[in-house]
């Protein structure tokens, strides 16, 4: 166990070896790629395109290791892997743009009928190279969860350029990117051809599935493209950000999901990445301060106790009797009613202010209604803290004549 | 406004008809759409006077929205040509602002409502490179100009609806454009929206600019507007709102539609210039 620790502990810090650290590095900038073009995938509102994309690898996958077998002797030759994988996802593509355009059938319905044809003839393929004798056979199952072990040095090198070369391609697409998931009508008529910029992005999402098979894996490399900006997306509203966050997320998910699966042998790496992925989307889910279940929480039990507290003391100015637990509790807490309900000296100034500033929002109300409409905390925070001072004192203006008073 | 008069008139004037539209912010001829196999649209001509300030006006599904689509390339059309200051639409992107309706977009797109006006510099900010301070300042002063600027760091989804329509118009305004084409701007807006977005119009007709809307409500298009285009399916009739906003051509372009009452209220109301 100690030495698997420390077999973790040197290939994080990159000590474990010259190829350990290049297959890190490159699966880092894999994940970082992976995470941007997801961000503008997700967006788009096309994520379930790149689950057609991966599926749709696998009978180029094969066909490219039977021929090159049959050819050189060598079916496991990654370059020609990668682009038989790259031509039967680009065909898969095409066929979900020719049924959604040309039929009635919707786009969700086409990806699931391409990806189950694809993936099963590209089953079939692959039991086909089984029962050869070429060798190497145990290359192809690699491609399916993900394998870095026993990764060469060239393989590793041509992962990590081409994922950098995608991220600056990526980098200088993100504008018309974000205007057509945004908007596309508004994006066509700013002279951006819908139709090319939603091909490059296709055309990126591709090549990130291609170069991210062997190390995601084809049936886990979509996790790695979908979950980092999922996840991304509790820490930002600014999509920029979105996509940077997503990056460093699809980025360390890789990068720690590869350095575990180097400390022993048979480790999936592509089934390590999604776990990792999962973990931090877990930790966004419930610790995001934007959009997170915790702060969702927090702020739904900071405005009832408001709600109990502003009705609370309302009651009080009224001369009502509260029966409401939570309410006495809220109360009795700030000291302004004692244990058996009484109000306190300082329940009596708080009720008093409570009913002036409530005077002070129905002014508000009436004074300005559309202002008011476009104001949530009505009567949750003083008056004071919600308008500008002229506008507070031109309320307290509205109010003196009627005889209210504090 | 109305005493630039009507193209056609200054057509016959010893000049034909395509010197006229090559000095319109926005001519269409032929203009032909269809939905599947559904035609929408059918052989629509229309010549825009300069510096006016235009309703389109039909019922529902009259094909109003899909003619300004078809109009700026966001729909295919099956024929016809569209010119906008005399050259081909694509060439005059620059000088275009649209304005789309505000449901066609996802208001939880993680943008907050300077992103969205920034959106408008795309053209200036190029790019490679961030925006700056100074399309930044751009940007928060076109958002003054709507009303908006205190809400420039919200996230859109946080926006009213009349508040999502204020950030469009900014975000129009930011293209410094010199022809205005708006989907149905004042649709589900409040009336205090409502009176400040066509405060910002006007002064836009103030200073020179085109500005088509597609427009539902007609009891507010002689207030508005100077000249109307109404359609259904086909153009019905277009010209100054004084002389063309009628009785006659409202149930022409209704088809009957329209109840008796309705056109009494409008015929009631003092229309500008009549």
């Amino acid at each position: 166990m100690g030495e698997r620790m420390e077999a973790f502990l040197s290939a994080l810090l990159l000590q474990a070896g010259f190829n350990t650290t290049l297959v890190s590095l490159g699966a880092a900038l894999l994940g970082a790629s992976a995470g941007a073009i997801g961000t503008f995938v997700l967006l788009r509102k096309r994520s379930l395109v790149s689950d057609a994309i991966s599926h749709a690898t696998l009978p180029g996958l094969a066909g490219a290791f039977i021929a090159m077998a049959l050819w050189t002797g060598n079916g496991r030759w990654m370059p020609g892997l990668l682009v038989g994988s790259a031509l039967s996802a680009a065909l898969g593509i095409l066929a979900v743009e020719w049924i959604t355009r040309r039929t009635r059938l919707t786009e969700d319905t086409a990806i699931g009928a391409v990806l189950s044809v694809f993936f099963g003839f590209g089953t079939v393929i692959v039991t086909v190279i089984q029962s050869l004798s070429t060798g190497g056979q145990a290359g192809i199952t690699g491609f399916l969860v993900g394998s870095t072990a026993g990764m060469l040095r060239s393989e590793a090198e041509l992962i990590a350029v081409t994922a950098a070369l995608l991220g600056v391609a990526i980098f200088l697409l993100r504008r018309p990117f974000t205007l057509v998931c945004f908007d596309q009508d508004y994006a066509a008529t700013r002279g951006i051809d819908v139709r090319l910029t939603d091909l490059a992005m296709m055309g990126l999402t591709l090549a990130v599935t291609v170069i991210g098979l062997k190390v995601a894996g084809l049936v886990l490399i979509v996790a790695l493209i979908i979950i980092p900006p999922v996840a991304a997306r509790f820490w930002t509203n600014r999509p920029e950000r979105m996509v940077v966050v997503a990056s460093a997320i699809g980025a360390v998910s890789a990068y720690l999901g590869a350095v575990i699966s180097s400390t022993g042998p048979g480790l999936p790496t592509g089934a390590l990445i999604v776990l990792v992925a999962f973990a931090l989307f877990s930790v966004s889910l419930v610790f995001s301060p934007v959009r997170g279940l915790l702060a969702g929480t927090i702020e739904r039990v900071v405005l009832s106790r408001r709600i109990h507290e502003r009705q609370g003391l309302l009651a009080l100015a009224r001369g009502e009797p509260i029966h409401d637990p939570l309410t006495r509790r809220v109360l009795r807490r700030r000291g302004y009613v004692r244990a058996d309900g009484v109000a306190t000296e300082a329940g009596g100034r708080a009720a008093s202010a409570a009913v002036l500033d409530e005077a002070l929002w129905a002014a508000y109300r009436r004074r300005f209604p559309d202002e008011a409409a476009a104001e949530p905390r009505q009567g949750l925070v003083p008056i004071a803290d919600a308008v500008p001072p002229d506008l507070l004192a031109t309320l307290r203006g509205e109010l003196r004549p009627s005889g209210a008073r504090a | 406004m109305s005493s630039t008069g009507n193209p056609r008139l200054a057509a016959s004037n010893g000049r034909r008809l395509a010197d006229d539209r090559a000095g319109s912010p926005f001519a269409i001829r032929g203009l032909s759409v269809s939905y599947g196999g559904k035609p929408v649209l059918f052989s629509v001509d229309y010549t825009a006077p300069p510096g006016a300030m235009i309703a389109i006006v039909g019922p529902n599904g009259a094909g109003k929205s899909t003619l300004i689509k078809a109009a700026l390339g966001i729909v295919p059309r099956l024929s016809g040509e569209v010119s906008v200051f005399g050259r081909d639409v694509a060439k005059a992107r620059p000088r275009i602002a649209y304005v789309p309706q505000r449901a066609s977009v996802d208001w939880d797109f993680p943008a907050t409502v300077l992103d969205v006006v920034l959106m408008g510099l795309y053209r200036e900010i190029g790019l490679f490179r961030f925006a700056g301070r100074r399309h930044e300042e751009a940007a928060r002063a076109c958002l003054e100009r709507v009303g908006m600027a205190a809400f420039a760091d919200r996230q859109i989804g946080q926006l009213s609806g009349g508040q999502q329509q204020r950030v469009f118009l900014a975000r129009a305004l930011a293209q410094e454009a010199d022809l205005y084409i708006m989907d149905e701007p004042f649709a589900g807006v409040d009336a205090a929206t409502e009176r400040a977005i066509i405060g910002v119009l006007k002064a836009l007709n103030r200073a020179g600019k085109t500005l088509i809307c597609v427009h539902h409500d007609l009891s507010t298009v002689p207030d508005y507007f100077d000249h109307v285009l109404l359609i259904n399916g086909r153009r019905i009739a277009d010209g100054p709102v004084a002389t063309t906003f009628t009785e006659e051509s409202l149930q022409a372009t209704y088809g009957g539609r329209l109840a008796t009452a309705q056109i009494d209220q409008l015929a009631a109301r003092p229309a500008a210039g009549a």
